[in-house]
């Protein structure tokens, strides 16, 4: 059972925030704030505004904050939210605060994350100092041992603990450390699928009795320098002139005229266990009936190219069809999807190749999508498509699109938020080189 | 239906010590160093310029032809991968008869590629020359970043490619994950592809990791935590796990997949079985960012979970007298806290039986292996299993009290007069406090 959300991302943070802004038809997709993108090709994105980790933390916790990359803010972040929407009092929420408090060995944590850049500035300073007369970087004046044979310690500009403010398992980390969670964690690398999988395997690990609550779901940040280029180089960002400012324009999901634009996000919840939550009264937003994961063993990698099928995703119609098999229903019953949608159009192609592989007809159900919101948010995004699948749900609604385009096929163009009789969502995701996965939302009561 | 166990039936690795399964084995039988001065880089001015490297002789063309054409641009570590999968593959006998893509699935606890030196360096220095502490010149590092930058390269840096290679090459359609969880990433991989397998998403899993930081930013990382050993006039006793003079560990490199297959699948199509794959553990210590708990509380609870699992009681003896569990591998990584902790995690589990089990680390011979560390351990755990040797903890001539448990000292063991080797814990624990413990069994 979901029993808290915590989005925190360009359009709000909270659960509240967040579906209101996509029930409004909201989009933060704008020039990048946070440092000077004016000479990239990409100049947009969706960044989270007035985000103070320091707050966010007990106070003895302050110092560590020192040692966070973007992604383990909001990480950190969003599972604070996660928990007090949730009900749940941890050593990391208010103190005094009422609500339950958890059992530390029954406590998971499964975090999907992404490749930390390191901060620009930091590293750079540090090589600008080990560079030779001709302008190239020397490992012999990096070095701190021997002056005669060249050492200049220009590594320890670096400070000690630099290499673990980008371990991809420092946001299961801080958030274990935080909140007290002493059962299992893990930290699934995966991009957006990678989120997923994390819901899915917290799900798993209570039902074989592991635990009875989990920190679940992803977070990344790549709106930085070198993660821009990354994104760029991958094929997923659009180069646009510094005239257009409003990415919504830009992001128009099942349109050929579309572009990815980058944002950042933390995608946390809390599933737990369904008698757990009920004992404790616990609201329910939805329930995890399927869950799976599934390869594309001709995927489209640039080491693998040629092999792939532009039209669709193996790996991502397995997914969707064993997760439905796992929730028990057929693609009919499926009411709404909450697919990636990233507005890359070789990636939309493949992605709704595969719901019409795995779901027919119903692959033109009425689609929840949130990156023309807040960008693709990868691992984040992951988690925020979980978030508004299970607010829909709750809600009995689907938000509005800001769809500025004509999505082919796909139920995604422009519309308000309506009120609908969902009792099923499905939630779908692949990632770079192949690996997808699915999860199927059902409404309680 | 799945049977609920879940065996071992290929490995394969590719370590500091070689890739040959039986030859490796016998050096570390021997006692073998494989430490020396870094070849890669210029190292000589670094504090630790020396690390257990992968032979340079490691060959991806040569070792899968004409297949490695499709995987020209991948990561050192995702080559090392794709070369210990395909013996996994042969030694499980799916070179002739590949099983169903939709009953495959792969679950490694892969690192990341190192990046593009020369673009990536250069680009970052060029982007603060110049400029005051704080600021940096976006576009003067695109420029650099732009024209050095292979796109085909930089994507491959991505964790989760490894698994994805492998998916493609030996034909796995299931599920296919890769966790990062620091030093204790593999043994977990294993962890929950056993869990994958006994819930029924998959018959056969790939599982296993690679990883390699030894480059200039995976060791200047290290470096700066101090939590490598500096012994540069002599690398080759620089692992000293459980000796009193340890000061840190030895960065290796390398690949350890294994094959995983339900019990009744293996059987139905006549598998050689290995070992069966029969607890896990999994815990978090949920304490400090850089320190383990001091009194080992997460990894005795990655123990005990495993030994649960497999139905194993840490306190009984056979017959003989003879604890139950006849080896722990250590995550023994030769820096003081680890080894005194982890020492004293051990005596939390097995209590008065703790002095009488065996506890040794490969580490002092293969360095760290980081990401990979715990699969390659897990295949040591195996060739214990079929020779009934226990490989020594070299480099240790002066034990530390605050160890001070059978650690094997020098020279191998041969148990085969008190009945082999039939039960082996392998434990890895990561920075950030993730603890994992296998249970690997005799198949009977």
């Amino acid at each position: 059972m979901i029993t808290g959300l915590g989005p925190v991302c360009a359009v709000g943070m909270g659960a509240e925030a967040f579906w209101s802004a996509l029930c409004e038809g909201r989009s933060a997709l704008g020039p990048v704030r946070s440092f000077d993108a004016s000479s990239l090709g990409p100049k947009l994105a969706g960044e989270v505004e007035g985000l103070n980790i320091r707050e966010l933390v007990p106070k003895s916790y302050r110092k560590a904050t020192k040692v966070m990359a973007r992604d383990i803010d909001l990480a950190v972040a969003a599972a604070r939210l996660a928990a007090l929407d949730a009900g749940l009092v941890t050593r990391g929420s208010e103190e005094g605060a009422d609500g339950f408090r958890l059992v530390g060995e029954r406590t998971g944590c499964h975090i999907g994350a992404g490749l930390i850049s390191t901060e620009p500035a930091e590293l750079g300073r540090a090589l600008a100092e080990s560079l030779d007369d001709g302008g190239r970087f020397s490992m012999r004046k990096w070095g701190t041992v021997g002056e005669d044979e060249g050492a200049a310690g220009a590594m320890n500009n670096l400070p000690p603990l630099w290499l673990l403010k980008y371990l991809p398992n420092m946001l299961a980390c801080h958030v274990t450390i935080i909140h007290g969670c002493e059962g299992p964690s893990n930290t699934i690398m995966g991009a957006e699928a990678g989120a997923l999988q994390s819901v899915g395997e917290s799900t798993r690990v209570i039902e074989r009795g592991d635990a009875e609550v989990c920190f679940t779901g992803g977070a990344e940040s790549r709106v930085n320098p070198m993660g821009v280029m990354r994104m760029l180089l991958a094929g997923r960002l659009a180069e646009t002139d510094a005239s257009v400012t409003d990415g919504a324009e830009v992001v128009r999901p099942y349109d050929a005229a579309s572009g990815g634009v980058l944002g950042e996000a933390g995608g946390m919840l809390i599933v737990e266990e369904a008698a757990h939550a009920a004992t404790r009264g616990a609201r329910v937003y939805a329930e995890v009936a399927g869950y799976a994961s599934g390869m594309d063993t001709r995927p489209i990698t640039p080491g693998l190219n040629g092999l792939g099928n532009p039209d669709e995703d193996r790996g991502l119609t397995r997914a969707i069809r064993w997760a439905l098999r796992d929730a028990g229903i057929t693609p009919e019953q499926v009411d709404a999807i909450a697919p990636m949608a990233l507005g890359v159009p070789a990636l939309d192609r493949r992605e709704f190749g595969s719901l019409r592989a795995a779901l027919g007809g119903a692959a033109g159900r009425p689609m929840i999508t949130v990156t023309p919101n807040a960008g693709n948010t990868l691992a984040g995004h992951g988690g925020l498509m979980v978030a508004a699948a299970a607010m829909a749900l709750a809600e009995g609604k689907l938000p509005a699109r800001v769809h500025r385009g004509t999505p082919e096929g796909a139920d995604a163009g422009a519309c308000e938020a309506r009120g609908a009789g969902l009792r099923h969502v499905l939630v779908c995701a692949g990632s770079f080189g192949g690996q997808a996965s699915a999860v199927v939302l059902k409404r309680v009561g | 239906m799945p049977s609920g166990r879940v065996v071992i039936t290929g490995v394969g690795w590719v370590t500091p010590l070689g890739w040959d399964l039986d030859g490796v084995w016998n050096r570390l039988v021997r006692g073998e160093s494989a430490m020396g001065p870094l070849r890669r880089y210029d190292a000589r001015t670094w504090a630790t310029g020396f690390a257990a490297e992968v032979p340079a002789s490691f060959d991806l063309r040569e070792r899968l032809g004409e297949r490695a054409e499709r995987h020209r641009d991948v990561s050192l570590s995702t080559g090392f991968a794709l070369a210990a999968c395909d013996d996994a593959w042969r030694m499980a006998g799916f070179d002739r008869a590949a099983p169903d893509p939709d009953s495959v699935g792969v679950y490694l606890g892969a690192g990341e590629g190192p990046v593009d030196y020369d673009a990536y360096i250069g680009a970052h220095a060029a982007g603060s020359k110049g400029q005051p502490p704080g600021a940096f010149d976006v576009g003067a590092f695109a420029r650099v970043a732009r024209s050095g930058l292979r796109a085909a390269a930089e994507v491959e840096q991505e964790p989760q490619l490894t698994s994805t290679h492998l998916a493609a090459e030996f034909g796995a359609g299931g599920p296919c994950l890769n966790c990062m969880t620091a030093c204790a990433a593999s043994t977990q991989a294993v962890g929950e592809a056993v869990e994958i397998i006994r819930r029924g998403d998959a018959d056969v899993m790939i599982a296993g990791g690679a990883h390699t930081m030894i480059h200039p930013l995976g060791m200047t990382g290290f470096i700066r935590l101090t939590a490598m050993s500096t012994r540069r006039d002599d690398p080759q006793h620089a692992s000293r796990p459980f000796d009193a003079s340890r000061e840190g560990f030895v960065m290796g490199e390398g690949a350890g997949v294994v094959i995983l297959e339900d019990l009744e699948h293996a059987q139905r199509r006549g598998a050689t079985i290995l070992a069966e794959l029969a607890g896990y553990g999994s815990t978090a210590d949920a304490y400090r960012i850089t320190d383990i708990h001091p009194e080992g509380k997460g990894g005795a609870g990655a123990m005990s979970a495993a030994l649960r699992q497999a139905g194993i009681d840490p306190h009984a003896t056979d017959d003989a007298g003879r604890p139950l569990v006849h080896w722990i591998n250590a995550h023994g990584t030769g820096t003081q806290e680890n080894d005194k902790i982890e020492s004293a995690a051990v005596r939390a589990v097995f209590g008065e039986l703790a002095p009488k089990v065996p506890f040794t680390s490969v580490k002092s011979m293969l360095g760290h292996l980081i990401q990979a560390a715990g699969a390659v351990e897990l295949i040591t755990c195996v060739q214990a299993i079929r020779t009934g040797i226990i490989p020594p903890t070299i480099n240790l001539h002066n034990p530390d009290p605050a160890c001070g448990l059978d650690h094997v000292p020098g020279t191998a063991r041969d148990t085969n007069p008190h009945g082999g080797v039939s039960v082996c814990l392998s434990n890895s624990f990561g920075f950030g406090g993730q603890n994992d413990s296998v249970c690997v069994r005799r198949f009977a």
